[in-house]
């Protein structure tokens, strides 16, 4: 038999407060970031504009690329090299609320042809309007609020309610360091990163439940120990599963950061980063929630553990 | 072999068959493949475009009718008003109506312009009234427009023959917008040119001669100012001179679009391309009354406010007239489109575009060839890692998450939901998921051994006791991708399919078929012996 993980008894909540300083650090971390930079840097679809995928046929200089589109009156915030060094992505911000939002591959189309024509392939656009822009940005949050009201309402219902409350709060707290660790290393957020966090949700709450299905289960026969003793065997019994999870499922999301292509990438990087996150969160932040809200209910009997 | 594994094993072949049958059919080849899973614009390369409907003209177009009809059948009753005039888009204004008659005026909106309340009767002048849309009658008209449209394009689309469009309203209440996409298709400029033509045909008197170089100089015939049933408009295009010219004509049409039975590419006398339209009986009737009663004068055919040509009348006309490019003339393909956008009616208002996604074949191709390399490395790495790790055992797990992925693309196929980019992710993430189902099982047999089970008693145990830790993870993973699901456009709507899908498939794997897997070797094992795990 392998086994990476054998008798493991850690203290785990003995650690709590480690735990929440880290939590903590990395929180402000992400919010130091934001707050440098003002704001998190949407991708085209959250803020409206377009997106124009243009491929040379020969090795084309960026600066080449950049000097056509002023001359076309075309505002390009961002001209990147992709891939083979002969693939930019041109982008337009949107100028105003009424502008037709389909406009703009037609103008970069238009302006590379002055020079360029035959030279160049449009290999897709995207294009958003401002308003549609707005909206999903609200439905987003709208969306993520809702999926976490729904996991409280349906874990407190087979657990108990402070059960539902850590492990919402536990996911919230993912999403939140996942957000910063955006902002900290310039990641776009678009609509498929929102996807990445709907799914991280769902997948980091997952950790937690079979955390505390373990506890359910042990607190049933072992009427004698503490909450913290009970808690901390749970959570080594389900050690060896916990990581051996995150370690597999990080292999799939680490293949399709690398080999997903830059279509997939900001959703990848949500994913490797939230499941991380998300396996060290049921340990680290759910688990010790339920022991410190238990301790506070019932401080006489706390006490005298102690 | 005993009845129940012999049972189980039927159904998970007969589950495997059909889900085969389902993506890929049988015997399974790519041409089945291609039939069956449908894959989104992203992968196969099309065009994607979010109209939104400015309903607000459907009731602009509805309260400037009812000032023609109202004002119709004052003069008919006798009801003498100064002016009227539209206020906002839903809202008109009646002056100095004759106040010996203000029972009738009333009398007469409550019964035959019921969906108008009057709203006010303040004003400095004597016998005004203030008409305004009723709300529920203006959200019909706003929900019919979108209708029209919707089928006003898809009548346009069916004649350019884009194979397999979809063409679909979007949004909640209040928001009135049409998705339109294309596969296939990369260049959108043809398409919106096509679709996005309002395609309006009024037949109107030119009033006063003319063509006239400038607005200025039509308006002179005037003194500077028009009566207010006349309008200025702009030629369509260039006169043979190089300059747009101007018409003055009557507001009212003759003849519209509304009033159109078909219409088609034809020549004109010179042999160059026209198209020709048919009038219903009833635009006939009133068509043929009109031109009679105007032989010789010039006949201005509107399209969208813009004067295409202005033939002189010749003689009484009735159910059939053609529209000639003018003094330049249309090219065969301007003939065609207009044609086109005439025969499919006019759409009820303007558009404007909210979101235009174009992928190119390469793209398309490429996002698959990227999607497909990336869960190949992620299943190849994960069933390397679970062979090593749990040995024997291990080979339960990988034939687990195959059969996953096969029950998955089978209902994927079933339920013809499509491929998206995001959802060959939402597949990598199907194999995690289901890997950890797996890892959980495992585990706990190998704690209930170490406790030690015997490897029956072992793997029964662990089964029921995971089964309800699995329910929990994923009903709560399905709640999330619930959410995901309605708050999603359609790329996002394929990734929660695929999630939920995915979801349902390790249920039925990591449960039934993992299970049904361990018994079979244990059956064949004497009581003693252990699993390899």
């Amino acid at each position: 038999m392998v086994e990476l993980f054998k008798g493991i008894k850690v203290d785990w909540l003995g650690k709590r407060k480690l735990f929440f300083s880290i939590s903590m650090v990395l929180l402000m971390i992400g919010m130091a970031s934001l707050i440098a930079k003002g704001s998190f840097k949407y991708g085209m679809d959250f803020k409206g504009g377009t997106l124009v995928r243009v491929r040379f046929n020969e090795a084309t200089d960026i600066g080449a690329v950049r000097n056509l589109l002023p001359d076309a009156n075309i505002q390009a915030i961002r001209t990147a090299e992709t891939g083979s060094g002969s693939e930019f992505q041109i982008e337009l911000e949107k100028k105003s609320e009424n502008e037709d939002a389909s406009a703009g591959h037609d103008k970069v189309n238009a302006a590379l042809s002055k020079s360029l024509a035959g030279k160049f392939e449009i290999r897709g656009s995207e294009s958003v309007s401002a308003k549609v822009g707005g909206d999903l940005r609200r439905r987003a949050v709208q969306a993520t609020l809702a999926a976490l009201a729904g996991i409280l309402v349906y874990i407190a219902f087979r657990f108990e309610w402070i059960y539902g409350a850590a492990a919402v709060f536990a996911v919230f707290h993912d999403t939140l360091v996942t957000l910063g660790f955006f902002s900290l290393f310039n990641y776009e957020i678009n609509l498929t990163v929102i996807a990445a966090l709907l799914t991280l949700v769902g997948y980091s709450v997952n950790d937690t439940i079979v955390v505390f299905d373990r506890v359910r289960e042990n607190l049933k026969t072992r009427r004698r120990d503490d909450l913290e003793t009970v808690l901390n065997d749970s959570i080594n019994q389900t050690l060896s599963r916990t990581i051996l999870t995150s370690g597999l499922t990080f292999l799939t999301v680490i293949a399709l950061f690398i080999f997903g292509g830059d279509i997939i990438n900001n959703f990848a990087f949500a994913m490797v980063i939230g499941i991380i996150v998300g396996s060290y969160s049921s340990i680290a932040v759910a688990a010790p929630l339920v022991l410190v809200y238990t301790n506070l209910r019932k401080p006489r009997v706390a006490a005298n553990q102690r | 072999m005993n009845k129940r594994i012999r049972n189980r094993s039927i159904i998970t072949l007969l589950i495997t068959v059909a889900s085969v049958y389902f993506f890929a059919g049988l015997p399974p080849s790519m041409k089945g493949l291609k039939e069956n899973l449908r894959l989104g614009l992203d992968l196969q390369g099309g065009t994607q475009l979010v109209l939104q409907v400015n309903v607000d003209d459907a009731l602009k177009a509805t309260t400037d009718q009812t000032i023609e009809s109202l004002r119709a059948q004052m003069e008919k009753s006798g009801i003498t008003v100064r002016q009227m005039t539209r206020t906002a888009v839903d809202t008109f204004e009646a002056r100095g109506v004759d106040e010996s008659k203000s029972s009738d005026f009333r009398n007469l909106i409550e019964g035959s312009y019921s969906d108008f309340d009057i709203v006010s009767t303040q004003s400095d002048v004597p016998g005004t009234y203030t008409m305004k849309l009723k709300p529920r009658a203006a959200e019909e008209y706003k929900s019919q427009s979108v209708d029209q449209a919707l089928r006003t394009i898809s009548n346009r689309i069916d004649q350019i023959g884009v194979t397999e469009p979809v063409i679909q309203k979007r949004g909640g209440p209040g928001e009135h917008e049409i998705v339109v996409q294309f596969p296939g298709i990369d260049d959108p400029q043809k398409l919106k040119d096509i679709i996005g033509t309002p395609a309006f045909l009024e037949l109107k008197l030119v009033q006063g001669g003319g063509p006239y170089p400038t607005k200025d100089a039509a308006l002179q015939q005037y003194g500077g100012v028009l009566p207010t049933n006349l309008e200025v408009l702009e030629s369509q295009r260039a006169e043979s001179g190089g300059a747009k010219v101007y018409y003055i004509v009557n507001k009212t049409a003759a003849v519209t679009g509304r009033e159109l039975k078909s219409a088609g590419v034809s020549r004109d006398e010179n042999g160059r391309p026209a198209v020709s339209f048919n009038l219903n009986a009833n635009g006939a009737a009133r068509f043929g009354d009109f031109t009679q009663a105007n032989v010789g004068k010039l006949l201005a055919i509107v399209l969208d406010s813009k004067v295409v040509s202005a033939p002189s009348i010749n003689s009484r006309i009735t159910a059939s007239g053609q529209i000639t490019g003018g003094g330049a003339g249309f090219a065969p393909e301007e003939a065609r489109e207009l044609a086109i956008v005439l025969k499919s009616g006019a759409l009820p208002a303007s558009m404007t575009y909210l979101e235009q996604s174009v992928v190119g074949a390469s793209l398309g191709a490429d996002s698959i060839k990227n999607g497909l390399l990336a869960a190949v490395v992620a299943l190849g790495s994960v069933v390397l890692f679970v062979l090593f790790y749990y040995k024997a055992s291990g080979i339960n797990a990988t034939v687990a998450m195959i059969l996953n992925l096969v029950v998955l693309f089978g209902l994927l196929a079933y339920l013809g939901s499509t491929l998206t980019l995001p959802g060959i992710a939402g597949v990598i993430l199907t194999i995690g998921v289901g890997i950890d189902s797996n890892v959980l099982i495992f585990e706990r047999i190998r704690e209930e051994l170490r406790a030690g089970k015997t490897a029956v008693s072992a793997v029964a145990t662990s089964f029921s006791r995971v089964f309800v830790t699995l329910v929990d993870t994923h009903l709560a993973a399905l709640i999330s991708a619930t959410f995901l699901f309605v708050f999603g456009t359609s790329a996002i709507k394929g990734f929660a399919v695929t999630l939920v899908i995915g979801l349902i498939a390790n249920m039925f794997t990591a449960v039934f078929v993992s299970r049904t897997l361990f018994e079979i070797v244990l059956a064949r094992k004497e009581r003693s012996e252990t699993i390899s795990i």
